[in-house]
């Protein structure tokens, strides 16, 4: 099981401090900032794990999931949702589409890290 | 006793005034402010015409010979008038619908306007009422001769009396009763003459009454025991005489031309009749209540072989009482006059409606009917009339030798103009009655009494005689006086129940046996039903009562509205407009398709040709489908608008539901807009305050930088609250605009020094043409200034040329000012124009930019504000935006 993640997140300062976390843990981190062309991104580094913000400019991160869930290459990829919209309807619709987990913001730093390892060891879905 | 001059000259000034009294009537009509014209009063006035000479002097001479048999005379229209009122309500109801002329013009309209009945019952007119003019002439001849010193009118001679009487009647008759050349008016100007006469011989009347009663004898008391000594009250009466009598001047009443003409055609007001149903009762009592007492004192005081007749004369002057003696005589010739001048006028108009104008149009039938002045020639026709019947009547007069069997002529004249009683009365109560039972029941009639009554009293030639006497071709049933072999009995009395008799029942058989024609029966439902449909109008109306019917149904059917539209263009159209359309073919058919399209094809011509045509169904049955079906038309528009509305209203719901769920979509949306754009800052500041709080690994520097970003979300969030606070108060709250003098330049300055594009030496490179900004405002410079920083800093994040520029263009246009920012970018995708002045809108392209996505809503809002607008210029290349600022920020220079 590699270490290697992809933070798809448009908001350049959370990018900053979810990878400062991530690498601190010991994971490998790319980012990449842009909605429509995330899906092209995801197959040509091939992450363990995928971070993937909701709201994103060019295509939401809702889209692209069930894109990567529709694929045969990507269909068990791990996947931790986030979001910025507080209502429970888009959590719904995240676990729906395949999302491994769903993390709202704001989220502290220890949630995180613990999320995302045991979304990338295969745990049980879960989220807040 | 006056001088035949004397006589001669009080007579010509009563003449005069009564010219006098015409002419201000005339003239007080023709201005429309002759109240006393209108009076019910003067309309039963004008009705004692019926009381003529032959009544002022013989009823006196009738009860000196018969007792109280002249009674009846005066009972038989009493009985009318009392009893008979509605009749002669729907008598003149009918005359004013049809616009009726004459009893002639009557009949023949009710039998289908059939001339040859009208013909038929002008010549009976004529030939009825000729020896009763005779009986005027002679009356008034017979008055002078009595008044007059004998020795003078002896050399003038009765004829020659007789002459100039005529022709001073005739002469009053054409000036008051030929005055207008509308020969449908009416005669204000003869009626108030008439009026004055029927005063002045009541007066006369009563005058000698009170000298006998309290002059001559001693009071009633002594009156009535004289009546007791006198042979009058021996005089048994014959009950079928009386009877007879009363039923022949009931009769005459309604039949006589002149009484029609004063009842139904001089009738000014239907509201009249009530008043004289009383009030002509009350004149005829007042003139026979010194009847008696007078005929009892002449016998007894005045001398065995005085005329009976003239009692009334004789008395006064017996007693050297001149002046009541000429009051008598101005009373006596009141009353002929005031009969030959209505009788003249009512029987010159049937002779010119109904004989001397058909002929004539029968004679120029080859002319365009259109190019004489028909009422020219029927006015001459009238004048030539009048003339004619008078001269008719002074033949008869001098050929009968001024007999004293004339004193019989006026109920034999009752009885001949009777003869049209069958006929009027079935044709007003009976629809069935037609036009040959009319011509067969009048024309039989009129024979038999011509034969059997007019004959032997009129007739003087040898060969007349002689079939007179032994009937025609020695028949010996059908001598007139012992007609089918009768002996024995009453003349009059046989000749009544023989002509009446004879002409009912032909009248009745024959209209039975016949079928009437359209014409007829629309004639008919038009008099039997009359008062179903005419309106009581004071005044006569005109117009055919057809269409008033027509009108009334199509309204009851389409409308007031409607009805009334269509009627007035098809009157337009006729040109006749301001008045009923004439029920035309044309027009009934147009109408007939106007109302198939509310009630069917086929109703709809069932009720146009039941008012026009007649039918079996009853129009007032026809009127109460259209009312059901007028109401029924009106419950399902109603349910129709009710429904309409329903609609209405359920729409405005659904549409009030869209919108309120919109709202709540929008609310929802918005709601998570703003937790999304709080939520965003608050997890990087939370993120790295977690690490530094944690983490005493940190570099200084990696400190540094974490609490840089904490610093920048955290003013990046007030910016946040600060604009949604701004954005909301622009909205929806008051705003306080602080205007002050500034001039473009300085707020231009202001929003770049603000945006700090200068200090950074630029990212982006700002292009202004500082001349064309020297315009002097008059607003809110830090709103305004709000905006230019918002378009500013847009272009500083989004143009994405190599080099950035944006060039700021000022245009002066009239009235307002032009302010247009456009970069060198690339600009706008078409489809996100029409959403980046939504609140939360960002270009899907970039990536961090800082601010919520509501600066252009806000800068939007803000020009609305201050009157101007914001708006993007599409097609500029780069992104390109317009501020415009209106006349009223700008500063007269």
């Amino acid at each position: 099981m590699g270490r290697r993640v992809l933070l798809v997140e448009d908001e350049i300062n959370i990018f900053e401090a979810i990878s400062f976390l991530l690498s601190r843990d010991g994971w490998e981190v790319s980012g990449h900032g842009n909605g429509a062309t995330a899906l092209d991104e995801i197959a040509r580094l091939d992450p363990d794990v995928l971070v993937l913000d909701v709201m994103l400019p060019g295509r939401s991160g809702l889209d692209i999931l069930r894109d990567l869930r529709k694929q045969p290459e990507t269909a068990d990829l791990p996947v931790l949702m986030l979001t910025a919209k507080g209502q429970s309807k888009d959590r719904d619709l995240a676990l729906a589409l395949g999302a491994n987990a769903y993390l709202t913001k704001p989220f502290s730093n220890s949630e995180m890290v613990e999320t995302l390892n045991r979304v990338a060891t295969g745990g049980q879905k879960a989220g807040t | 006793m006056l001088s035949l001059d004397g006589l001669v000259a009080i007579c010509i000034l009563y003449v005069v005034a009564l010219f006098g009294i015409a002419f201000l009537a005339e003239k007080k009509a023709t201005e429309g402010n002759a109240r006393w014209l209108n009076s019910p009063f003067v309309y039963t006035l004008s009705l004692s015409i019926y009381t003529t000479a032959w009544t002022f002097y013989g009823a006196v001479g009738s009860a000196a010979r018969s007792g109280l048999e002249f009674m009846t005379i005066y009972l038989g229209p009493t009985l009318v008038f009392i009893g008979w009122f509605w009749l002669l309500r729907k008598m003149v109801r009918i005359g004013r619908a049809q616009r009726i002329t004459s009893i002639a013009d009557m009949i023949s309209s009710r039998y289908g306007k059939s001339g040859a009945l009208a013909a038929l019952v002008t010549v009976l007119a004529v030939i009825g009422t000729t020896p009763y003019v005779a009986l005027q002439l002679q009356s008034v001849t017979l008055s002078f001769s009595v008044f007059a010193d004998p020795g003078e009118f002896a050399a003038l001679g009765t004829d020659t009396t007789a002459v100039w009487v005529a022709g001073g009647l005739a002469l009053f008759t054409i000036i008051f009763g030929t005055r207008s050349l509308d020969v449908n008016e009416r005669h204000p100007g003869l009626v108030s003459a008439i009026a004055l006469e029927a005063i002045v011989k009541l007066a006369a009347l009563l005058a000698v009454g009170v000298f006998v009663v309290w002059g001559v004898a001693e009071g009633p008391a002594d009156i009535l025991a004289r009546i007791d000594e006198s042979p009058i009250s021996e005089w048994s009466s014959n009950g079928a005489r009386w009877v007879g009598l009363t039923t022949l001047s009931a009769a005459a009443i309604l039949c006589l031309p002149r009484m029609f003409q004063v009842l139904v055609v001089e009738n000014a007001n239907e509201g009249h009749l009530a008043t004289a149903s009383w009030a002509f009762p009350l004149y005829l009592l007042l003139m026979s209540l010194f009847v008696l007492p007078i005929a009892v004192v002449g016998l007894q005081v005045l001398p065995e072989g005085a005329n009976p007749d003239l009692y009334v004369l004789t008395l006064p002057l017996a007693f050297d009482q001149d002046m009541l003696a000429l009051l008598v005589f101005l009373g006596g010739f009141s009353s002929a006059t005031s009969m030959v001048i209505v009788a003249a006028l009512a029987l010159s108009t049937m002779l010119s409606n109904h004989i001397i104008v058909p002929i004539w149009l029968w004679v120029t039938k080859g002319e365009d009917p259109m190019s004489g002045d028909m009422r020219r020639v029927a006015l001459m026709a009238r004048r030539l009339s009048i003339i004619g019947v008078l001269f008719l009547g002074l033949i008869y007069y001098r050929s009968s030798g001024g007999s004293v069997a004339l004193a019989s002529i006026g109920l034999i004249a009752f009885l001949g103009v009777s003869q049209v009683l069958p006929a009027l009365l079935g044709g007003i109560f009976w629809r069935g009655a037609t036009r040959a039972g009319a011509m067969a029941g009048i024309g039989a009639g009129f024979a038999i009494w011509a034969w059997v009554l007019l004959m032997p009293n009129a007739a003087t030639s040898g060969l007349m005689q002689g079939m007179l006497e032994s009937g025609p071709f020695g028949i010996e049933w059908l001598r007139p006086s012992t007609p089918l072999g009768i002996r024995g009995a009453d003349p009059l009395l046989t000749a009544m129940v023989l002509s009446l008799g004879v002409n009912t029942f032909l009248f009745t058989f024959v209209s039975l046996i016949t079928f009437p024609s359209p014409m007829e029966r629309l004639q008919g439902a038009q008099f039997v039903n009359v008062f179903d449909h005419s309106a009581p109008t004071p005044g006569w109306q005109g117009g055919a009562a057809a269409a008033d019917d027509l009108l009334i149904m199509a309204q009851r059917i389409l409308g007031t509205g409607r009805a009334g539209r269509l009627f007035q263009q098809a009157a337009a159209a006729q040109g006749r407009a301001a008045s009923l359309p004439d029920p035309n073919p044309d027009f009934l058919k147009m109408l007939e398709r106007e109302l198939a399209g509310s009630v069917g094809a086929a109703t709809a011509h069932a009720m146009v040709y039941q008012i026009t045509g007649g039918a079996t169904v009853s129009v007032r049955d026809l009127l109460a489908v259209a009312d059901e079906t007028a109401q029924m038309m009106e419950y399902s528009s109603q349910l129709e608008r009710q429904s309409s509305e329903l609609t209405r209203t359920a729409a405005r719901l659904r549409e009030a539901n869209q919108k309120l769920t919109e709202l709540a979509e929008q609310k929802d949306t918005f709601l998570s807009q703003i937790s999304h754009e709080l939520r965003t800052p608050m997890t990087s500041i939370r993120a790295f305050s977690e690490l530094l709080m944690q983490g005493e690994d940190l570099e200084e520097e990696t400190r540094q930088k974490f609490s840089r970003i904490i610093h920048t979300e955290s003013m990046r969030l007030t910016r946040l609250l600060d604009d949604l606070l701004d954005l909301s108060v622009l909205e929806h709250g008051r705003v306080t605009l602080n205007e002050s003098p500034a001039t473009l330049a300085e707020v231009l300055d202001k929003a770049e020094a603000a945006t700090g594009v200068m200090e950074s030496g630029g990212r982006i490179r700002i292009v202004r043409d500082r001349d064309a900004e020297q315009i002097d405002l008059m607003t809110d410079g830090d709103r305004l200034a709000q905006v230019f920083i918002n378009l500013i800093s847009n272009a500083q994040k989004y143009c994405d040329a190599g080099e950035p520029e944006l060039r700021i263009r000022v245009q002066r246009q009239p009235g307002r000012v032009d302010v247009e920012f456009s970069d060198n970018g690339s600009g706008i995708p078409e489809r996100q124009q029409s959403l980046i002045f939504e609140k939360f809108t960002r270009l899907e392209t970039t990536r961090d930019a800082q601010g919520a996505g509501l600066g252009l809503a806000i800068s939007r809002e803000i020009m609305q504000r201050l009157g101007g607008r914001l708006s993007y210029v599409p097609g500029q290349g780069g992104a390109a935006f317009r501020v415009r600022l209106p006349g009223r920020a700008l500063r007269a220079a």
